[in-house]
């Protein structure tokens, strides 16, 4: 149980980090939205297979 | 929560699901024992039958919907309707042995029927193999047909004319986003080669998702053994079309000490089925949490039982449903996204640069 709970604080603070990067470039380069947002959506997967693979071994 | 109110949700959820008759359910709600409720209740919608169940009727104890057939392998090939087993209520006899349905499973008996545990959480009983045409099984024949006809139809309209006619005007938008920027962008120019599959498995796996939502119940993409499948697929087209580089930086990267390259070569192994793997876990996951999410909501409006709760957990569940349609989209364009970028790592032609080898390529 604790180690879902830390496993979600972790998936959260990673989901954070790639939203705000990409919040960050977008803003710089506004043209750039697409490619920013495939990439994003990308990173968001990734760490989205590796949190619900610990939350199987939980 | 408490894990009681957890139990309580799901077991309403069942009723809100299973049962058409819901005011006369809402009085029993609370007196059968939660647990082996819930337990029986998950099993039922998450876990593949041998019946295709429209409605069931709480009341009475009859099921609507269709028997399929069961295939099994046991000493012959032996092929039977599933309503002999009459839900689990009754043996088949076939050459002298007994065959009895229990939780969906199928297993071998004694002429009394006993299903026995011995000392472990599972029946001990000796399985056959069972090749049955599933609910899930008939799901995915459905969907293959339907993209056959969808495909076929398009196919033909570039026959007659350069724009299509009628549903294809919808695929074509679609095709082309897979071909442009998933296809080519992340496999090169040999991207052709792969844009079969890519489609394919997309289409799949959109069109599942989406009867997912139905109240079918159907959960094909939510059972581990359909995405184990289509990860394999992915896995393999990988390694097949792997070149000499890509090899050759799984087992002796360039650029490297050599120390190092033995440390990395099990590393760079263990990466090759992380990745499908990853695949894998995701979409089941995500598929089958999205089912006991909207499930538990519902089930909400039975726990509470007033007219407050009843509007508020229909708005959320409505909510998360439309969240779950654009899971469906999502998911589908992450498999296929991710397939494609492994093909792309797989196939990529590398320059020669013996000096800077720190490549941006995620490792799962």
């Amino acid at each position: 149980m604790v180690g879902a709970g830390l496993i979600v604080i972790g998936a959260g603070i990673g989901l954070g980090k790639i939203g705000g990067s990409a919040m960050d470039a977008i803003a710089r380069q506004p043209e750039a939205t697409g490619k920013i947002q495939t990439a994003g959506i990308i990173f968001a997967a990734l760490l989205e297979g590796i949190a619900f693979a610990a939350l199987f071994a939980v | 929560m408490r894990k009681e109110h957890i139990f309580k949700i799901l077991l309403a959820g069942l009723f809100v699901l299973v049962s058409l008759n819901l005011n006369a359910q809402e009085e029993t709600s609370g007196k059968i024992d939660t647990r082996t409720g819930v337990k029986e209740f998950v099993d039922h919608h998450l876990k593949d039958s041998h019946y295709f169940t429209f409605f069931s009727d709480g009341e009475k104890g009859e099921h609507y919907g269709i028997p399929l057939p069961v295939i099994i392998w046991d000493q012959g090939l032996k092929v039977f309707s599933a309503s002999k087993f009459h839900h689990g209520e009754e043996l088949v006899e076939l050459d002298g042995k007994y065959y009895k349905l229990y939780h969906s499973k199928i297993y071998k008996t004694g002429p009394e029927g006993i299903i026995e545990y011995g000392d472990s959480e599972f029946p001990t009983n000796e399985k056959p193999l069972d090749f049955s045409i599933t609910k899930n099984v008939t799901a995915m024949i459905f969907v293959a047909l339907l993209m056959f006809l969808m495909f076929w139809a398009l196919a033909k309209n570039y026959q007659k004319r350069s724009v299509p006619k009628g549903f294809s005007r919808v695929l074509e938008p679609l095709v082309v986003y897979i071909r442009d920027d998933i296809a080519k962008h992340n496999i090169g120019p040999n991207y052709k080669k792969y844009m079969s599959f890519l489609l394919t498995v997309f289409f799949f796996i959109l069109i599942l998702n989406l009867l997912g939502l139905t109240p079918f119940g159907i959960n094909v993409t939510g059972n581990i053994a359909v995405t184990f499948g289509l990860a394999l697929i992915t896995f393999i087209i990988v390694q097949l079309s792997g070149n000499k580089q890509y090899w050759k930086h799984i087992f002796w990267m360039p650029g490297v000490p050599i120390p190092m390259k033995i440390i990395l070569m099990p590393i760079e192994v263990l990466g090759m089925f992380t990745k499908p793997f990853a695949l894998m876990i995701r979409l089941f996951a995500n598929m089958m949490a999205g089912h006991v999410v909207v499930m538990s909501l519902l089930g909400l409006i039975f726990v509470f039982q007033n007219w407050i709760a009843g509007p508020t957990f229909f708005g959320f569940t409505l909510f998360i449903s439309l969240i779950e349609l654009l899971v469906a989209f999502l998911q589908a364009y992450i498999f296929t996204l991710l397939s494609a970028l492994y093909i792309g790592m797989a196939v990529e032609e590398h320059e020669d640069h013996p000096k800077d080898h720190g490549e941006d390529i995620p490792v799962i």
